[in-house]
């Protein structure tokens, strides 16, 4: 699986990005990318301030 | 030099990041000797979308060669005053005045103003320009693969210097250092609120289950107008409630914010680990949030990475005087740059893992017992002595550090 990001709610402050453990999320300006290689550890999804990221199919 | 994009850049010292601890690198290193100093930022405008509490103390100011700062100082206070969860009160900084007061930056001006003092040392600026990814040649780091407008090149450097911060990719392509733990990790909301009835001479810092594990500030920018925001511990988040839930349900719960408006959100992460093994290897050295040098109690991260950037320029100049980069060469930035910081930061950190244990009974304890002393220094060592009078159990772990 991976996550997705609600760019609605994403405020791209790269929380999310140092805290990766496999390093697969970007800030790219003011788009966050999500590449591949996720293993569903959901650290990204907890460390978000605004609870912008979730696991997909959730 | 006048970088052209397409193709390939050349220069000597390459700076990833135009924050504030990026342009004090490339602004020391190019006013100690290096001739081709080159910063990118993958923002349009320095200083922009702000990311910070923005409160600091001025006491770094002559170390790192600045005379004034003008407009980027918003607000001062003359103290602070810590709250615990049941509503014991400590007020620190009776007597203090001049540069000892806290004060309250606005961090975009203050971002830019170091720009220009890089600047006027002769130090190239590319925005809009991000790394993709270092190029390594024989273990080495010899530059960045970039993409500015849409347009991929090469940049060449004798000497890379990551200052990306805390989502630094630099530090991880680079492979220096590992993972954090969820319990070095503060995640962080702010409002910069408007039109409130607050004690504006103070920063207010409240502890306990307000904010697990970190804390919530209100630091004043005006008379009727303060970034109030807190930080929270990774590991202790449970649940679907957001940094964001706990603030609003703070400001919902205090009356002095009924009328506040909001004319700013901020968000972040935070790097509280103690200080990595090590910042550099052949051909990259790492600085500022990106090299994990953040106060680890207060989660300040302005005054450690100006003062380490000023060390990083230093050598990056006598690197490229002597055409050395290699981890041996740069092991004199890792020596002087721990010299200055890294007592203080590992007593911080065990302060900061002490205190994380601590419950809002205790909380309430220690503040109370604080409460009848004046203190007039107006910082954590100051406060870990304070405590350290009252409950030494609680500063066992580093009290030869104190």
């Amino acid at each position: 699986m991976s996550v997705e990001v609600d760019m609605d709610k994403c405020m791209h402050c790269g929380a999310c990005v140092g805290t990766c453990p496999e390093n697969v999320l970007f800030l790219n300006d003011l788009l966050l990318e999500v590449n591949k290689g996720c293993i569903d550890c959901e650290l990204c999804v907890k460390v978000c301030p605004v609870g912008a990221l979730k696991l997909r199919g959730d | 030099m006048k970088p052209k994009t397409g193709g390939k850049i050349d220069c000597d010292v390459l700076v990833i990041g135009a924050g504030p601890i990026g342009c004090t690198a490339a602004r020391f290193a190019a006013k100690n000797g290096a001739e081709n100093v080159l910063v990118i930022e993958k923002r349009q405008e320095i200083g922009s979308p702000v990311r910070c509490a923005e409160g600091v103390s001025l006491s770094w100011l002559e170390e790192l060669e600045i005379d004034d700062l003008g407009d980027a100082i918003k607000w001062k206070v003359k103290g602070a005053k810590l709250y615990s969860p049941s509503g014991h009160k400590m007020t620190i900084g009776k007597e203090l005045a001049g540069d000892e007061v806290g004060a309250v930056l606005e961090r975009d001006v203050f971002d830019k103003e170091m720009a220009v003092l890089a600047a006027k040392e002769g130090v190239d600026f590319m925005l809009k320009t991000t790394a993709k990814d270092v190029i390594k040649e024989n273990g080495e780091v010899v530059g960045v693969k970039a993409e500015n407008m849409g347009e991929k090149f090469e940049i060449r450097a004798q000497l890379v210097i990551g200052a990306d911060g805390f989502e630094s990719q630099v530090g991880r392509w680079g492979g220096v250092y590992d993972t954090l733990k969820p319990s070095d990790i503060m995640t962080c909301f702010q409002y910069r609120l408007s039109n409130i009835d607050f004690d504006p001479e103070h920063t207010h810092f409240y502890l306990g289950s307000v904010a697990p594990g970190g804390y919530l500030w209100i630091f004043p920018k005006g008379e009727d107008k303060a970034n109030v925001g807190l930080g929270l511990q990774l590991s202790r988040l449970d649940g679907n409630k957001t940094p964001k839930d706990y603030l609003d349900e703070f400001i919902e719960d205090h009356e002095e914010f009924d009328k506040g408006q909001a004319v700013d959100m901020v968000a972040g992460g935070v790097c509280v680990d103690h200080p990595p093994d090590s910042v550099i290897t052949d051909g990259l050295m790492l600085v500022g949030d990106a090299s994990r040098v953040v106060d680890p109690i207060t989660g300040g991260g302005i005054a450690n990475g100006m003062k380490q950037a000023k060390i990083a320029g230093e050598v990056a100049a006598e690197a490229v005087e002597e055409g050395k980069t290699d981890e041996e060469f740069l092991s004199r930035y890792e020596k002087r740059w721990r010299k200055r910081l890294e007592d203080k930061l590992w007593r911080n950190y065990l302060a900061k893992e002490k205190a994380m244990e601590l419950d809002d009974e205790q909380f309430d304890m220690i503040v109370d017992a604080l409460s009848d002393q004046d203190l007039d220094e107006l910082s954590t060592e100051a406060l870990l002595k304070a405590v350290a009078d009252k409950h030494p159990e609680l500063v066992e772990s580093f009290k030869d550090m104190l």
